[in-house]
């Protein structure tokens, strides 16, 4: 598929001449290393992050084991000004998001004002009636959003989804940065880049800030992992490492008196916040699936009585809907009485008769999704799919087409990449990650770029052959 | 710290150990092996290699014949032998990625690098040459993750449970070489055999780094009541039961300061040390080697089970 994009280092197709202010050292740089260097460096790179242990593994591939993701040498850039946008953008949809599901679960007020239809949110799987006028600590849902936003021009960024269950792939944006300064001494003494090491500062002060009103001054957090078999352990018990607090995993906590504990080696431990990394369906076997051993029983009570604080909240998934995302627009004009700042992708949303119709006759144009999917699974790219593949999309669609959404095959931008040929244009995407605590929101500067490696492939999900790139934010 | 952690720790450590332990057999096997044909006991010095580790019926329900490639490949490599330097290596390996947080990084890094080397570079097939690299290369992993965990390690619990499953397996594996050969170790001036039995008593020696310690400490001859006392009492020699009791009490008496709490594994470590201070060779010939090592080798695996009582499943 020729595709013609907006190149983050050439500006706009055609004009290798032209260097885009942010990029004239690292094209210098470019131009000036041996090429003998940078496969070193590139050697390099992959022992770095192989040593270390940061792989992940891909379901559905027994035989793959441990895998690292790709990681490209050449990092991705914004400047400050392009930052300065999208910082505000990120705050406000954040905001927008939280008053959103403090609202669906509470008054519903925008349901009544009708912003979304009713039947979205209340026949929605991710709406989950036991939290229906449940208070959560301190009214917050999402404390931690990754936002995926792709860019199409100079000054066009859209927003692709919103990620407001359990968001990962944070560790990578640090491991990254380490690896750079590690690799590329010279480049950081060239630029000025804003440190993305606070992170884990940042989290920290965010998890402490959202304790339940009862809980210790400095209270006790726990990171909860599905365990070591979980594609993102590395990055959990990265995490866990960085903010000093436990790993636990499901059999490590016992609620009594609706009070969650974990098992240590003095006996039982009060537990304040836990920040998990497991899907509300697994997090409580008594509340949701009875079948789950990740969970803890008892854990839902704990969390009903206001005695613990989970981030995110339960029922979180609902604003992750790609059908409530349509809305968004109206969303954060409902809830903060601004324009959103950040655009949406345009959206049809199939389960309307009319979008349905003019989706299913111009699938090969266009990106079509599962609401409630993530990871890159179970989506038609219309461009870059056979004839075939496509005509059984339109018999999914057919059956379910409440399940789906589609939107235009947007020229995402691309970004010099090291490929089997050399360094040639790739599609790159950004997810930047956003706090909220009760003392605020905290954005750190940078975010995770992840690239698709194949030519001309418009899909960055690691679990689909993406890799990643350092993203770096200049300061002005 | 987590139960679990605390769990993960131990083993992580106590498999190290295991792994340090089997790779010593080996190389004490393969150089008695190589003595001239005139002392003829090689043929079975196989068959002591694999009772030395404790899986003489898991080796006969895995080959129909022993020799120096089927005892290495038991020893070394065999997925199917739970203690098989290859699954020590892979289950310390798991059990240290499941708490990499507990760990210092330089102790990851020493274990990971193992289990991806291992995966990497071995092979059945190994020469003599190899397997003795390889040897040589296992007990440089445990020495380097012991190092690592001496240097880089904060003295908190998690250190303390570190050296507590260093030093109970380790309690372990002294024990098993002096059941598996206290028929060669006689009390005072009753001496059988000759040259053979010399061989085997030094193999014992080498089996635990001990050849050179024995002559400074002992400094005459090699005389098998002194490679028991050396072995069991000597306080000096840091695989001696004695030593690796005193290791236990004092990291089970820092545990219970740190938590301020006694209980049932500073009791079981403290009556075996007191009873290993109150013996002597005499005594211990006395009451039989062997009844002495079986009673020894019962309490060892009791206070594994104090443990795990006390710490790792609350």
């Amino acid at each position: 598929m020729a595709m013609t994009a907006f190149d983050e280092m050439y500006g706009l197709p055609g004009d290798d001449l032209h260097t885009r202010a942010p990029y004239d050292e690292l094209r210098r740089w470019l131009a000036a290393t041996p090429p003998e260097q940078f496969a070193i460096r590139r050697s390099q790179a992959e022992l770095f992050f192989r040593r270390i242990g940061i792989t992940f593994s891909v379901y559905g591939e027994a035989e793959a084991g441990e895998r690292i993701i790709p990681f490209d040498i050449i990092p991705r850039v914004l400047t400050g000004d392009e930052w300065a946008v999208l910082d505000r953008g990120l705050r406000q949809r954040v905001t927008a998001l939280n008053a959103f599901l403090a609202d669906v679960y509470g008054a519903g007020e925008c349901i009544r004002a009708g912003i979304v239809p009713a039947e979205l949110i209340y026949s929605n799987p991710a709406y989950l009636p036991k939290m229906a006028g449940r208070t959560v600590p301190h009214n917050l849902y999402v404390h931690i959003a990754g936002i995926d936003i792709v860019r199409v021009g100079e000054d066009a960024f859209y927003v692709l989804e919103d990620n407001a269950r359990t968001p990962s792939g944070v560790s990578y944006m640090l491991e990254n940065r380490e690896a750079m300064m590690r690799l590329f001494p010279e480049l950081f003494s060239c630029h000025r880049i804003a440190p993305v090491e606070v992170y884990p500062e940042a989290l920290l002060a965010t998890l402490q800030s959202v304790a339940p009103a009862g809980a210790p001054a400095c209270p006790t957090i726990a990171l909860l992992t599905p365990g070591p078999y979980n594609s993102a352990f590395y990055e959990h018990s990265f995490l866990a490492d960085k903010l000093g607090v436990e790993l636990v995993e499901g059999r490590d906590l016992i609620v009594r008196d609706d009070t969650v504990y974990m098992r240590t080696t003095e006996g039982p431990r009060r537990v304040d916040v836990i920040y998990r990394r497991i899907d509300d369906d697994f997090l409580d076997p008594l509340a949701f699936r009875p079948d789950s051993v990740l969970g803890v029983p008892g854990l839902m009570d704990a969390y009903l009585a206001g005695n613990v604080t989970l981030t995110n909240a339960v029922g979180t998934g609902i604003a992750d809907d790609k059908a409530i995302y349509s809305y968004m627009p109206e969303i954060v004009r409902f809830f903060t009485g601004e324009e959103a700042l950040l655009k949406n992708v345009p959206t049809w949303r199939c389960r309307e008769p009319e979008a349905l119709a003019y989706v299913l006759d111009n699938l090969s144009e266009l990106v079509v999704k599962e609401v409630n999917g993530s990871g890159g699974y179970g989506m038609l790219v219309g461009p870059c799919a056979t004839q075939g593949e496509i005509d059984q999309f339109r018999k999914k669609l057919r059956r379910s087409p409440e399940g789906f959404i589609a939107q235009p095959t947007l020229a995402l931008s691309t970004c010099p990449t090291f490929v089997a040929s050399g360094v040639a244009p790739r599609h790159v995407d950004l997810r930047p990650f956003v706090l909220s605590g009760t003392d605020g929101i905290r954005v750190v500067p940078g975010g995770l770029t992840r690239v698709a490696l194949k030519e001309g492939s418009l899909v960055v999900n690691s679990s689909q052959g993406g890799g990643t790139k350092d993203t770096w934010v200049l300061e002005n | 710290m987590l139960s679990r952690t605390a769990d993960n720790i131990y083993w992580s450590a106590r498999y190290l150990e295991r792994a340090d332990f089997q790779a010593r057999i080996l190389d004490a096997c393969t150089r008695l092996t190589s003595l001239p044909a005139s002392y003829a006991g090689a043929s079975n010095a196989w068959e002591g290699a694999i009772a030395s580790t404790g899986g003489a019926n898991l080796f006969r329900s895995l080959y129909d014949r022993i020799d120096e490639w089927t005892v290495r490949d038991f020893i070394a490599f065999n997925p199917g032998n739970p203690s098989s330097i290859s699954n020590c290596l892979m289950i310390a390996r798991n059990n240290a990625r499941a708490v990499r947080t507990a760990l210092t990084s330089e102790m990851w890094e020493v274990i990971n690098d193992a289990w991806l080397e291992l995966k990497g570079s071995t092979r059945q097939d190994m020469d003599r040459d190899e397997i003795a690299r390889f040897i040589a290369w296992v007990k440089g992993v445990t020495q380097m993750f012991e190092g690592a965990a001496h240097r880089t390690m904060l003295r908190n619990d998690a250190y303390y449970f570190t050296r507590i499953g260093g030093a109970i397996e380790r309690a372990d594996n002294t024990a098993r070489i002096l059941d598996v050969k206290y028929h060669l170790l006689l009390p005072v001036n009753e001496t059988v055999g000759g040259g053979l039995d010399y061989f085997q008593w030094t193999t014992i020696l080498r089996e635990v780094s001990a050849l050179t310690a024995y002559h400074w400490v002992y400094r005459e001859s090699v005389k098998p009541w002194l490679i028991a006392d050396l072995l069991i009492l000597n306080r000096q020699m840091p695989r001696s039961l004695a030593s690796c009791y005193e290791a236990l009490v004092r990291h089970f008496d820092l545990i219970a300061e740190t938590y301020g709490q006694q209980g049932e594994c500073q009791r079981l470590a403290g009556a075996t040390l007191t009873h290993l201070r109150a013996s002597c060779m005499e005594s211990v010939f006395q009451e039989g080697l062997h009844e002495f090592v079986t009673g020894f080798i019962g309490r060892n695996h009791a206070l594994g089970d104090g443990i795990a009582r006390q710490y790792l499943l609350s």
